[in-house]
């Protein structure tokens, strides 16, 4: 891989009339962005809109108060579900994909990634559609509910009550069940991606050697498949912590999650260097976690 | 080796569709224990599907396999008393020689003591020891396999199936392997069935080889049967090189027959073969087993072919191709009639390749003994 073209340093013109323009645009748009909210973090309001960057660390002491800290880590907490389920769906999903038959596998990818080609806004309006206490699922219930009531006229028994509609939005079980529906498909993908190089005569070795197939998933399928777990938790459980619109629209009072309290510093609250603060609060718990990745599969590779 | 006994493994009438495609057409055959037994055959002839049925990876679609007496139709790879190795070795990349070749011990539930004996007795087997600590992916092609080979063979398995074992071995590894897996087989005394698609493998390994073509069985024989008893065109064609003309017999006696081959001559042979006055048969003729004489031996040369009767046996041509290959010559030869044949002249002295060149009249004899009747 490391023919004359690849190396930069012996060709750095042709290097640099490739990079400029990215490099130019991932400054101009991300870190010099990003570098004023960071300072905005050690600000404090001094006028309506007018900030004044003084270098105090209030904000900081403020967001990792209890009240902040507390919503801090139940949005972890959420996320790290989300992220169990999606794995725990997710794994067989990406399991039936591999093993398909080789004319299936691309519909059945696409299928995956289907709800990326529609809007996230429209996305979550029909699942609220659907899980209304006037949504399809509720309506479905209440058939099945009249009809089992029906059955019981038939039998001579006494007909249930009516149906009373089950509260199914706006609760953390609605963003839980939101958040898993979004951000399935970046899990389903790296999983994908590694059982499909994982050589499939390994599975059948261990069969040959006696394992049955729990054993044979467990200490061959899942420590092959590391990688692709560890990218699909950490792609997975990132955004959902960062979440802000399914919490926001499928959640109820109790069901805030941490973006959601920095909209309202930025918007409601007008109080940006509170909210930058809560903010960049999230980014160094993200690079944390990037970091302790990074570390496990350096020590990984060194093992081998 | 006793042939009373129940043979390890039995296959009746099993056939195999994928689909439409038939890979196994209603095969039968016993393999005995202790045997080195090998499936050859070109690729995609359904060797290899035999094989993982035997190892449990499909299943029939008709017919039964029988392993020490035991029917297999409902026992899944894990349960059988057979142990594969792969084509491509399938060693765990995670796990070093050492959890490797205890890998099927530790499923069983073995005691770590006996795990550890048993393990470091089959890497010496395989003449592994002190690779116990590696990664698969710090060893060679060649060491990878015998950690496959270790790994089953501490199964103690009834039998030993090897897929293609020697097919990504570079050829002087390929030639150390063929005597090592024999002599392997022979002090483990385990049952090995081999498949493969290197007829000198096959020859040069097994105690019976099972030629394979389009999912039926060609011909089953020992190695020397099968060169040079071949029972069809297709067997005689694919173990080893071969000359076949096409022809009439027109004589068949007990102790001797006779065909009138059009693109070669009269043959004789010494010995009868079964097929009815007048039929379309076929003539093989191995390119070692014809002698060539230089040009304007004439009387040399009928001397030679004397254990036939005049005019047989003999056919005279010119060099259309050479090529040497150290200890042999092999000459491509054009018939009076136009066809090809070709003969293989063994180099007895240094100086024996300059005997002939490009457009040389040459003679040719064979004996009585040597070309085979096909009727197939």
């Amino acid at each position: 891989m490391s023919g004359p073209m690849q190396d930069w340093k012996s060709q750095k013109k042709p290097f640099a009339a490739v990079a400029t323009a990215p490099v130019f645009w991932i400054a101009l748009f991300f870190i010099a962005p990003m570098t004023i909210v960071w300072l905005y973090s050690f600000g404090q309001n001094a006028g309506p809109a007018e900030i004044d960057i003084s270098g105090t660390l209030d904000n900081y002491k403020r967001a990792t108060e209890w009240l902040y800290l507390s919503i801090f880590l139940k949005s972890l907490a959420v996320a790290a579900l989300t992220t169990l389920i999606c794995l725990i769906i997710g794994f067989p999903v990406a399991m039936a994909i591999t093993f398909a038959a080789p004319k299936w596998r691309p519909w059945l990818l696409l299928g995956v990634m289907l709800p990326f080609w529609t809007n996230l806004l429209i996305r979550t309006y029909a699942l609220m559609a659907l899980m209304g206490t006037n949504g399809y699922m509720n309506k479905g219930l209440g058939g099945l509910w009249d009809g089992a009531s029906w059955l019981r006229t038939l039998v001579g028994m006494q007909p249930l009550d009516a149906w009373t509609p089950v509260q199914l939005l706006y609760n953390n079980f609605a963003v839980v069940l939101g958040l898993v529906y979004v951000h399935l498909p970046f899990m389903v993908l790296p999983l994908y991606s590694a059982l499909d190089r994982l050589d499939k005569n390994l599975i059948e070795a261990s069969l040959d050697l006696g394992a049955g197939h729990f054993k044979t998933f467990m200490q061959v399928v899942v420590p092959l498949a590391a990688p692709g777990i560890v990218a699909g938790v950490m792609i997975t459980l990132i955004p959902a912590l960062g979440a802000y619109l399914t919490p926001d629209l499928m959640g109820g009072t109790d069901s805030q999650m941490i973006a959601n309290v920095i909209e309202r510093q930025f918007k409601r609250a007008n109080d940006w260097p509170f909210g930058a603060a809560l903010s960049f609060l999230l980014i160094y718990a993200m690079f944390i976690l990037i970091a302790l990745q990074s570390m496990r599969s350096n020590k990984v590779r060194e093992a081998r | 080796m006793t042939e009373t006994k129940i043979p390890i493994i039995q296959i009746r009438n099993v056939s195999k569709r994928f689909g439409k495609v038939t890979a196994v057409d209603n095969v039968s055959l016993d393999i005995r224990a202790g045997e080195f037994f090998v499936l050859l055959g070109p690729s995609g002839c359904g060797k290899t599907t035999l094989l993982r049925m035997i190892a449990g990876f499909e299943l029939p679609t008709e017919g039964q396999i029988l392993i020490d007496g035991q029917d297999m139709s409902l026992v899944p790879p894990n349960k059988r008393p057979v142990n594969m190795v792969f084509q491509s070795y399938a060693v765990f990349p995670h796990m070093n020689v050492t959890d490797n070749v205890g890998y099927g011990l530790r499923i069983a539930g073995v005691s770590k003591g006996e795990i550890r004996d048993r393990v470091a007795e089959a890497l010496q087997l395989v003449k592994l020891g002190g690779f116990e600590d590696r990664m698969p992916d710090q060893m060679s092609g060649g060491q990878r396999q015998r950690v496959a080979l270790a790994r089953s063979l501490v199964m103690r398995p009834k039998v030993l199936l090897l897929d293609e074992p020697l097919s990504a071995l570079d050829a002087k590894l390929r030639a150390q392997m063929q005597f090592e897996l024999a002599d392997l087989q022979d002090k483990v005394g385990i049952t090995f069935v081999t498949v493969t698609h290197d007829q000198d493998e096959a020859l040069s390994m097994a105690s019976r080889v099972a030629v394979i073509n389009k999912g039926e069985v060609a011909q089953l024989a020992p190695p020397s049967d099968l060169y040079e008893y071949p029972a069809n065109r297709f067997v005689a064609d694919f173990v080893g090189s071969v000359n076949i003309f096409e022809g009439t017999l027109t004589l068949d006696e007990p102790d001797k027959a006779a065909v009138d081959c059009p693109g070669l001559g009269k043959v004789y042979l010494n010995h009868g073969v079964t097929g009815p006055h007048g039929a379309n048969v076929w003539i093989a003729l191995r390119p070692e087993k014809i002698y060539l004489h230089v040009p304007g031996e004439g009387k040399a040369v009928r001397a030679a072919a004397q254990d036939a009767p005049d005019g047989h046996n003999l056919a005279r041509g010119t060099i259309k191709g050479m090529s040497y290959l150290g200890d042999v010559t092999l000459y491509d030869i054009q018939l009076e009639g136009g066809q090809i044949i070709r003969v293989s002249r063994p180099n007895l002295s240094r100086h024996d390749q300059d005997d002939f060149t490009w457009e040389d009249k040459v003679s040719m004899h064979w004996r009585a003994d040597s070309p085979v009747v096909l009727l197939s």
